[in-house]
C-alpha cells in the first residue's frame, strides 16, 4: 500500500549520512518505522547518565543542544540541527547517555529504532565502516562542521579504547586504592606504601577519603626531619582531597590537576568527599594513556633551565594544539590548556630573568599579560603584549627603580621572543618605558584615558583593560583595578565612548548577506575574521562587564557567562555570543595552523559552502549584541 | 441495546467497531490512548452527492507520531467532480491501487480500532465517512473525536470567539511546516504535528487527560 508519509521521511533522511549510503529498501524500512516527536524549547530529550532510549534521534526541524555537566556547570558541547544525529553511541555501546540533550528551540525529531539500524550494520559494510570511523575519530563539536565533513559529529563522546584520541575518554583509574586509617602513624603508612609498591596512600575515615600522602610528602616533610615518623598521618597529609565522579574524562582530569597543581584525584561514588572512595586517578595513569600531555609539558616548563628548553616546549605545544584541533576537542578545553602552558612559559621566562639580575627587585611588582594573552584566548603564536607595574617609591628612588624593571623587562621580552612570541610591532611591551610604570603612574594613565576618550585613548583601553597578572604582586594589581573602576564611575560617559569604539569594527556581512572583504592592501579580497567577527564580541563583552563593575574576568567567554548572571533577561543573546565566539576562535586557530600564520585573514575561495554557512551563523549574535550596545549607550546620537 | 443490534444483524466489522470503542480500557491514561489523525479528500463538499476519494491517517501514541501505523486508502469512483481534481490531484483512473467504497470503509474502520479521531474540521471528514457507512446500512462512527480547531480555541483563550481557523492559519500559529498540502496523508500528518504541539502546550498548565480534550469539542456535536 502507498505510504506517502514514509516517503516524505525517506526523502528527508536520504540527504544525510549515513542514510545516504543505505540501499533504497533499507532506508524505506527505517523511514516507515520512524516515530516523530515534538520537543518544546528547554525540554530535555534525555539527560546525562540516563539509561538509553530504544531510539536515536535525527533532527527534522529546530535545534537540540547537547550539554555535559562539568564542575557542576552545564557546558554546551554541540548543537544539532537539521539532519544531525544524536544519542546513537550509548545505544550501540549499551552505555548511559554521557550528555544531556535539550531543545534550544522547539524541535521536531525523528526517533529511529536502533534495532533496524543494527540489522543494517550487519549487512551494509559501508554503514558499518562509517560508524566505526566516526566513533573513533570524531567527537562532537559544531565547530568542526565542514572541516572534515563528519556526519556523526553528533555522536556522544567516544569511548572506544583503541582510539588514539584519549582526551574525551573516561579516564581509567586505579581501583582498590591503597588506604590507611587516620589513626595510623606515618611509619605504618610508609610501610604499607613500600609493601604495595605505590607512591601514594589515601587516608580514609568511614571509607570516605580525607587526605593523601605521597612520596613527595615523605621526602619533604619526613626525610628533612620536620616531622617524626611516629607522628600521626594527619600531621603531614594533604587535606582535603579533590574528589570526582567515575565518569571523569581525561581532559577534565588534566584540567583539574593543572588547576589545583595536584597529581592525584580521588574517585568517589557520587563525586564528593562524603562518599566511599572507589579509586585514585594519578597523573601517571594519564601519562600512560598518552605520552604528549599538557600537564607533562607544564612540568617540563617548571624544570626548564634555559630558553632553549622553553622554546622546545612551546613547539611541542603547537603540536599538541594541532592534534587537539584535528580531534575537534572543544575549543574551551583547548584554550584553557594552551593558556596555562603559555602562562607557565612566561612565568619561567621571568624567573630565569630574575636570576640573571644582580640583585632582587627593589620593590613589589606585577607582570601583566595584555590583549589576547590577558584574555587567555591566545592559541597561536602571536606577538607578545605585556606591561609592568611596580610599587610607588620616593621620587629620589624612582629612576633607579624604573631602570631596574626596564632591564628586567628587556630580558623577559627577549626570552619570550626567542621562545617564539615575537616582539610587538607597536612596542606594547613592558620593556617600553611608557608601559613600565609605577602604580600611581598607571592610575594616572588610566584616568587620563578615561577622562579624555580620544580615539587613541580608546584603542589603548581595549588593549590595556584586558590585563591579567602573570607574575608578581596581586594586591598591587587589585589596587590598579579599583582605581580604574573609580575613574569610570566618576566619568560615566566613558562607557558610551567605549560603546562607540566597540561598534567601530566593520560589519562582517553586507546587505545581500555576502561576506565583506578587505578592499585593498596586502589582504585584498580576504575576510578579516579578527576585526570583523572576533573583536566585536570581545569589545562588547569588555564594555558590558565594565558597566557592571565585574572584576577579575578578562576572558570573553567568562565575561559573557558573568553577564548572563547579571542580566538573566539577555541569557539567550549572551549564550549565542559564547557559541559564536568559540566557533570563530576555533576557526581562526584552524586557519592559522593550516596557513602557518596568525589566522586573521581568511581566503573565502578556499572555504567550503558549509564552512561559509557556519561562519555566517556566527554573525547574527554579533549584530544582535551590537544592536543592544547601540540602544543601551544611545550610540546612534554619537556616531 | 446489544440485543437490538444483534437482531438487526450488523456486518462483523461494524459490531466489532462498536464493541472495541465501548469496551476500550485505554481512555483513562493519556499515554495509552491511540489517536488517529486523519484527513479525507473528497469530490466536493456535498454530503449527499460527493464521495470520498482518499482517506489518509497516521497514529499518535504517547506524544509520538508512529509512521509505521499509517494508512492511505484510495476509493474507486462512480460519481466524479472534475473541478476538485485540480486541488487534490486524484484522477478518476489514477495509478493508485483503489478499493470499492465498501472495501475502503471496512479497511479504515478496521485500522481505526478503538482510536480517538483527531482531524481539522473533524465534522466534515466524519460526516463524509458516516454517509458512506449509511450506504452500507450501518450507523455512525462510534469513535471519540477531537478537532485541532477547537483545541486551539481552548488553548489560545483570546481567540475563542473569533472565526474558525483554517489549517494554514493554525500551521502559521504553531509553526508547522506545510508540504503535501491537499493530499489526505499530507494533511493528516500536518494535523498530527499540530496535535503534538497543541497537547504539549496544553500540558503546560493542565495535567492532560482525554476528558479535557473532549471538552474542547463544544461545537462538535456527535
Amino acid at each position: 500500500m502507498k505510504n506517502t508519509i514514509a516517503e516524505r521521511i525517506y526523502d528527508f533522511l536520504k540527504n544525510f549520512p549515513p542514510f545516504d549510503v543505505l540501499e533504497k529498501e533499507q532506508l524505506f524500512k527505517i523511514a516507515s518505522n520512524v516515530k516523530v516527536t515534538y520537543i518544546e524549547k528547554d525540554n530535555f530529550v534525555f539527560k546525562q547518565e540516563e539509561n538509553p532510549h530504544e531510539h536515536f534521534y535525527v533532527v527534522k526541524d529546530g535545534a537540540i543542544g547537547l550539554f555535559r555537566n562539568i564542575d557542576n556547570e552545564q557546558i554546551l558541547v554541540d548543537i544539532c540541527d537539521e539532519g544531525d544525529i544524536f544519542g546513537l553511541r550509548p545505544l550501540i555501546q549499551n552505555d548511559l547517555y554521557l550528555m544531556s540533550a535539550k531543545a534550544n528551540e522547539e524541535s521536531v525529531l525523528y526517533a529511529v529504532s536502533v534495532e533496524i539500524l543494527k540489522e543494517i550494520i550487519e549487512t551494509n559494510h559501508k554503514v558499518k565502516k562509517f560508524l566505526i570511523a566516526s566513533f573513533s575519530s570524531n567527537i562532537k563539536t559544531p565547530y568542526a562542521k565542514g572541516t572534515n565533513g563528519q556526519l556523526f559529529a553528533n555522536i556522544e563522546m567516544l569511548q572506544t579504547s583503541n582510539s588514539s584520541f584519549t582526551e574525551i575518554q573516561s579516564a581509567e583509574f586505579s581501583k582498590n586504592p591503597v588506604t590507611t586509617l587516620k589513626t595510623s602513624t606515618i611509619k605504618e603508612a610508609a610501610k604499607i606504601m613500600s609493601e604495595k609498591r605505590v607512591g601514594s596512600i589515601l587516608i580514609v575515615e568511614n571509607k570516605n577519603p580525607i587526605g593523601i600522602i605521597t612520596d613527595k610528602d615523605l621526602r619533604q616533610k619526613i626525610a628533612t626531619g620536620l616531622f617524626s615518623i611516629d607522628e600521626n598521618v594527619t600531621a603531614i597529609m594533604s587535606s582535603p582531597v579533590k574528589t570526582f565522579k567515575q565518569k571523569i574524562t581525561v581532559a577534565e582530569a588534566q584540567i583539574a590537576m593543572i588547576k589545583n597543581k595536584i597529581t592525584h584525584l580521588c574517585i568517589t561514588i557520587d563525586g564528593t568527599n562524603k562518599t566511599e572512595l572507589i579509586g585514585v586517578l594519578s597523573e601517571h595513569d594519564i601519562v600512560v594513556l598518552h605520552g604528549n600531555n599538557p600537564s607533562l609539558l607544564i612540568k617540563k616548563v617548571y624544570r626548564a633551565k634555559d630558553v632553549n628548553s622553553l622554546k622546545y616546549i612551546r613547539e611541542k605545544t603547537s603540536n599538541l594544539l594541532q592534534g587537539y584541533m584535528e580531534q575537534n576537542i572543544p575549543i574551551t578545553f583547548i584554550s584553557k590548556i594552551i593558556s596555562e602552558i603559555n602562562e607557565a612559559i612566561t612565568i619561567k621566562a621571568i624567573e630565569l630573568s630574575l636570576e640573571e639580575m644582580d640583585k632582587q627587585p627593589p620593590v613589589r611588582f606585577g607582570w601583566l599579560a595584555l590583549g589576547s594573552q590577558g584574555r587567555k584566548e591566545q592559541l597561536l603564536m602571536t606577538d607578545q603584549d605585556n606591561a609592568l607595574v611596580f610599587e610607588d617609591v620616593p621620587p629620589e628612588k624612582y629612576q633607579p627603580t624604573k631602570q631596574y624593571f626596564l632591564q628586567l623587562a628587556k630580558k623577559v621580552t627577549e626570552k619570550l621572543n626567542d621562545v617564539g612570541f615575537e616582539y610587538c610591532p607597536a612596542d606594547m611591551m613592558a620593556s617600553n618605558p611608557k608601559w613600565c610604570l609605577s602604580l600611581s603612574e598607571w592610575k594616572n594613565q588610566f584616568d587620563a584615558w578615561i577622562r579624555t576618550p580620544t580615539e587613541d585613548a580608546m584603542m589603548m583601553c581595549t588593549i590595556f583593560f584586558d590585563y591579567d597578572l602573570v607574575y608578581g604582586d596581586k594586591k598591587l594589581v587589585n589596587e590598579m583595578s579599583d582605581s580604574i573602576y573609580e575613574s569610570i564611575n566618576s566619568f560615566e560617559i566613558f562607557l558610551n565612548f567605549m560603546g562607540r569604539n566597540a561598534l567601530r569594527n566593520p560589519p562582517p556581512i553586507g546587505f545581500f548577506r555576502q561576506f565583506l572583504v578587505e578592499d585593498d592592501g596586502k589582504h585584498k579580497d580576504q575576510f578579516d575574521i579578527k576585526s570583523r567577527a572576533l573583536m566585536p564580541l570581545v569589545d562588547a563583552a569588555r564594555l558590558l562587564t565594565l558597566s557592571h563593575s565585574i572584576k577579575d574576568k578578562n576572558n570573553t567567554v567568562s565575561r559573557f557567562k558573568k553577564l548572563i548572571k547579571a542580566e538573566p533577561k539577555n541569557q539567550d543573546l549572551y549564550l549565542s555570543c559564547i557559541d559564536s565566539f568559540n566557533i570563530l576562535l576555533q576557526f581562526r586557530t584552524q586557519q592559522g595552523l593550516t596557513n602557518n600564520d596568525s589566522g586573521r585573514y581568511v581566503d573565502l575561495n578556499k572555504l567550503s559552502k558549509s564552512e561559509k554557512l557556519s561562519l555566517k551563523g556566527c554573525f547574527k549574535p554579533i549584530r544582535d549584541v551590537q544592536d543592544l550596545l547601540n540602544i543601551r549607550y544611545n550610540l546612534a546620537q554619537m556616531m | 441495546m446489544i440485543h437490538f443490534f444483534k437482531k438487526k444483524r450488523f456486518p462483523k466489522f461494524w459490531s466489532t467497531h462498536i464493541e472495541k470503542v465501548q469496551n476500550s480500557q485505554k481512555y483513562a491514561n493519556f499515554e495509552d490512548i491511540r489517536f488517529v489523525a486523519l484527513d479525507t479528500e473528497t469530490t466536493g463538499f456535498d454530503y449527499e452527492n460527493d464521495r470520498i476519494l482518499c482517506i489518509g491517517a497516521v497514529a499518535i501514541k504517547n506524544n509520538k507520531i508512529l509512521v509505521s501505523d499509517a494508512i492511505e486508502i484510495y476509493v474507486k469512483q462512480d460519481v466524479f467532480n472534475k473541478e476538485t481534481v485540480k486541488i487534490h490531484g486524484i484522477r478518476k483512473d489514477g495509478n493508485e491501487v483503489k478499493f470499492s467504497e465498501e472495501e475502503a470503509i471496512i479497511k479504515f474502520i478496521d485500522y481505526l480500532d478503538d482510536a480517538v479521531i483527531v482531524a481539522h474540521h473533524t465534522a466534515f471528514d466524519v460526516n463524509m465517512i458516516n454517509m458512506a457507512l449509511k450506504r452500507l446500512k450501518v450507523g455512525s462512527l462510534e469513535s471519540k473525536q477531537l478537532d485541532t480547531n477547537y483545541i486551539h480555541k481552548k488553548i489560545a483563550k483570546t481567540d475563542t470567539y473569533k472565526k474558525i481557523f483554517s489549517l494554514e492559519e493554525l500551521c502559521e500559529i504553531y509553526n508547522v511546516k506545510m508540504h503535501d498540502r491537499h493530499t489526505a496523508s499530507g494533511d493528516a500528518l500536518i494535523t498530527a504535528y499540530l496535535f503534538l504541539k497543541q497537547t504539549a502546550k496544553y500540558k503546560k498548565n493542565n495535567a492532560l487527560n482525554l476528558f479535557d480534550l473532549i471538552n474542547t469539542n463544544y461545537h462538535l456535536l456527535k
